[in-house]
């Protein structure tokens, strides 16, 4: 990251409660474009709500959030995905009524905003990005098949091609591979990983698996009880004594065996 | 300054009844999710059968004791119900159990009449309370100072019996996560059929007590269920203190309302609940609702545009339809006519709910509106027929404007019971304001001007109007637009988060459908030559919703079946029966329990075993049956 030039997200104090609860205080990190950056930190340390707030979902309390050196705190989610923010849920949020492919279509018509073109048919729109897309993720065999049915993983996948439809700049991605089978889950996330340094996609990923944190991630960031406890490389968090005693445990990292546990 | 205290006085009165039967109602949908519909039903069998009861029991004891006796006679009437019908729907979409309940209320209407007979009853005066007491020179019935006492009673004894009782805590807990309560080991069952008694025992109760006040009749229940859904749409559902100010908040803007706008004075209860609509979309005291369940819970079939055969067989099938005049007689015209009409009106439904998701309870309005804009232009400016067949609906267009704006930032049962409460809304205003619309004399003698004045040539320009209405709407579900709205509909959580604006979508959806409504309206009006507050009333909007449903909700265009199929048979029924509701009722109730699917949709099943290679989807299908 250089001084003169904006990093692709600048997240500056973000802070949120609700009630009495401070999910998120005083949270700042940045990101540049082409970088994965995982947030982790145990259950209730803030992610989601970070997270939500990120993409527009929750206004935060006090904090700012910019992109690109533009401010979108507060924005609605649809306005921050028009600035290039594409994101994807911790649990799949697909339309199930339709094909895959026109799952993909329907976000490509609302990026060329065409929504209100009522001369446009949706099934024949942008066939080949919306076929390019699927073909990037895997899923260039289930353009056809109904939605509703598609396997768990597949359907993360499907999520990956519809975050990227709006080409975006960044992509949010919340426990990216959380109900998926460990093998999936390594695939999923190699290939997000490949895509975003293809193209310059800077990436933020929650994550409760350590193996996929530490194989993907550039730089990881500790959110603990709505505070930012450490930041560093892997290496670095991995070792951070803090973390340790907070969430990663004792000598437990890398270890296959603990991989099942770790899934939630 | 006394005469307002005793108007005051009087609307509190008023307040015990709506409270007992909106609490009720809260109370139900708070545990089991269900907005009864017929709880306006049980309000009127409660009333009937406190009348019967308080005319056999002798003494002030028997009146009493008629009044109980009837509020326990129909909960264990509701236990029934309970049992047989709506266990079995719990977990179906939020539509059909509207539907459902709604179709009870339907087959009470006509009990009602083939026990009691159509003729208002006169309960007798409730023993020891038939004086007035003296309020600054002015009387207020001592049975209005019962009724004010009994308000807050009821609301105190509810309280203790959730905050103070074993069973209040677990229907507590229900209300929040009925899921976990049935995992520590309670019996769901008999909760919920508790409740569901409790809630219409309280409805019951509402209704015995208002025969020494208000005469009983057969329309008392949907009059009293649009009270409700106000009441509780202000209140919040769900909350038991919400609906008691609520209730007392819209008995008292009756009261004063009637002073200020004599003719309308149900203006001012909507600009209330409008103002907190916008404020607190879930009432004073409600809690925000989790995102309601999704509308497809029954296929996932994705929908496909029509192959060349399939349109050739269409314009096929137009042809045919348009060969009628041939050899049909002036009688069957009129009727193909009429059925071409509801076909538009149906398909306008369609849209909004089957590819919207929105599930809007009073269509009519739009229907009524565009029905009244034409009879106004064609009355009070001599406009030619084709000059108000385009004009006219544009009043149901501003009314879908309006409305709409409002309807949409619910969603689910909220939605459903607002568009209600508006279209309710819009009937008043027709049937009130007398020297506009003409009341309910209606306005006569507007006739299609000379060229389309026989049957045949009406028929066929109902059958074009028809097929573009069809057509464009279905084009319409095809465009970008169409499959906006159903993104809204089936995930509005990933709709957001790809640039949709879901509730502007959904806004401009209403507005389609309301504005094609009018135009179904509009026709209409030349069809019969006249306009009635009928056009905009609760049976014609039920009316679109049976066709929606029996054609299939989940199909692209199966309200067009639904309404050919509906509509015949509703005028056979009506030659060969008294009781077309009782008919209608069952036949709503039977299929939302046994095929949910509708006519198209279960034919679209039945392709899909026989014929799977029959289209593309066909290995899709397969899959599906196999279930």
């Amino acid at each position: 990251m250089s001084a003169s030039t904006a990093p692709l997200l600048a997240v500056e104090g973000l802070t949120k409660s609700f009630g009495g609860v401070h999910a998120v205080r005083n949270v700042s990190f940045a990101l540049t474009a082409g970088e994965i950056l995982a947030l982790i930190g145990p259950n209730g340390a803030g992610k989601t709500t970070c997270f939500n707030m990120l993409n527009g979902q929750i206004t935060p309390d006090a904090g700012h959030i910019r992109l690109e050196g533009r401010e979108i705190t507060g924005l609605a989610p649809r306005e921050v995905w028009r600035r290039g923010v594409g994101r994807t849920f911790q649990i799949t949020a697909t339309f199930p009524t339709m094909t895959v492919r026109e799952n993909v279509q329907v976000v490509l018509v609302s990026h060329e905003g065409q929504i209100f073109n009522p001369w446009c048919s949706t099934p024949t729109f942008a066939l080949a990005e919306a076929d390019r897309l699927l073909e990037l993720v895997g899923m260039g065999g289930f353009a056809e098949r109904p939605c509703g049915e598609l396997a768990y993983g597949d359907l993360k996948r499907l999520e990956l091609a519809v975050a990227l439809a709006n080409r975006p700049k960044l992509l949010l991605m919340d426990e990216p591979t959380a109900g998926m089978a460990p093998r999936e889950r390594i695939e999923l996330m190699r290939l997000t990983a490949r895509i975003a340094r293809e193209q310059k996609i800077g990436v933020l990923f929650t994550e409760h698996d350590m193996d996929v944190v530490f194989e993907h991630a550039d730089r990881v960031i500790v959110l603990n009880r709505g505070m930012l406890i450490a930041e560093g490389t892997p290496a670095e968090v991995r070792h951070d004594p803090q973390v340790r005693a907070i969430y990663l445990g004792e000598g437990l990292v890398y270890d296959a065996r603990h991989r099942e546990d770790s899934a939630t | 300054m006394s005469f307002y205290v005793v108007q005051f006085l009087s609307g509190l009165a008023s307040a015990a009844s709506l409270f007992l039967v909106a609490s009720g109602l809260s109370i139900i949908f708070g545990v089991t999710r269900i907005v009864n519909f017929a709880h306006g039903a049980f309000y009127m069998v409660g009333a009937y059968l406190a009348y019967t009861l308080t005319e056999q029991l002798a003494g002030t004891f028997g009146f009493w004791a008629g009044i109980v006796l009837a509020a326990l006679a129909v909960a264990a009437i509701g236990v029934v119900v309970e049992m047989v019908l709506l266990r079995r729907i719990y977990r179906s979409p939020e539509l059909f159990q509207l539907l459902a309940t709604f179709g009870l209320t339907l087959m009470v209407e006509d009990l009602v009449v083939l026990i009691w007979g159509p003729d208002d009853l006169l309960g007798r005066r409730a023993p020891g309370m038939r004086g007035a007491i003296d309020i600054f020179g002015q009387n207020l019935p001592t049975y209005d100072v019962f009724l004010i006492v009994l308000g807050p009673l009821v609301l105190g004894l509810l309280w203790l019996l959730f905050r103070r009782t074993r069973w209040g805590i677990l229907v507590r807990a229900a209300t929040q996560d009925r899921d976990t309560v049935a995992a520590l080991g309670v019996n769901q069952k008999w909760l919920f059929t508790s409740v569901f008694a409790l809630g219409v025992f309280l409805a019951a109760l509402g209704g015995a007590l208002q025969i020494p006040r208000d005469a009983v009749n057969h329309t008392m229940d949907l009059r009293i269920i649009v009270d409700v859904f106000v009441v509780v749409v202000i209140g919040g559902l769900g909350s038991i203190t919400g609906a008691f100010v609520a209730a007392v908040l819209v008995s008292e803007l009756n009261a004063f309302g009637i002073l200020v706008f004599p003719k309308i004075s149900i203006v001012l209860i909507f600009l209330v609940m409008a103002v907190v609509l916008v404020v607190r979309p879930w009432g004073l005291f409600g809690k925000p609702e989790a995102p309601a369940r999704q509308m497809p819970g029954l296929t996932v079939r994705p929908w496909r545009p029509l192959s060349v055969n399939e349109r050739l067989a269409f314009l096929v099938l137009l042809i045919a339809a348009a060969a009628l005049p041939l050899f049909a007689g002036n009688y069957v015209l009129t009727i193909g006519a009429e059925i071409a009409i509801f076909a538009i009106f149906a398909a306008s439904l369609h849209f909004m709910m089957a590819v919207g998701g929105l599930a809007s309870f009073g269509h009519a309005a739009y229907f009524g509106l565009g029905s009244y804009g034409v009879a106004m232009l064609a009355k009070f400016a001599g406009l030619p027929m084709v000059a108000c067949l385009l004009l006219g609906p544009l009043m149901g267009l501003i009314g879908a404007v309006v409305f709409g704006w409002f309807c949409v930032r619910l969603s689910g049962v909220y939605f459903a019971m607002l568009t209600l409460a508006f279209a309710q809304i819009v009937w008043s205003i027709a049937f009130q304001w007398v020297e506009v619309t003409g009341g309910d004399n209606g306005m006569l003698g507007i006739w299609p001007d000379a060229w389309v004045a026989t049957p045949a040539t009406f028929y066929w320009l109902s059958l074009t109007v028809a097929a573009l209405a069809v057509g464009g709407l279905r084009w319409l579900t095809f465009s970008p637009f169409g499959y906006a709205l159903r993104a809204m509909r089936d995930s509005p959580l990933r709709s957001e988060s790809v640039g949709i604006d879901g509730k502007r979508v959904q806004w401009a959806a209403f507005v389609v459908a309301g504005t094609v409504a009018a135009l179904a309206g509009a026709m209409f009006v030349y069809l019969k030559g006249s306009v009635f507050p009928d056009n905009a009333g609760i049976a014609l909007s039920v009316d679109a919703l049976v066709m929606v449903l029996l054609g299939g909700v989940e199909t692209v265009s199966g309200a067009l079946v639904g309404a050919i199929v509906y509509k015949a048979l509703a005028i056979w029924l009506v030659s060969y029966t008294e009781l077309s509701k009782l008919v209608l009722g069952a036949i709503i109730v039977v299929m939302v329990v046994a095929f949910p699917k509708g006519l198209v949709g279960m034919w679209e099943v039945l392709q899909a075993r026989y014929w799977p290679g029959a289209t593309a989807s066909g290995k899709a299908r397969r899959a599906e049956v196999a279930e």
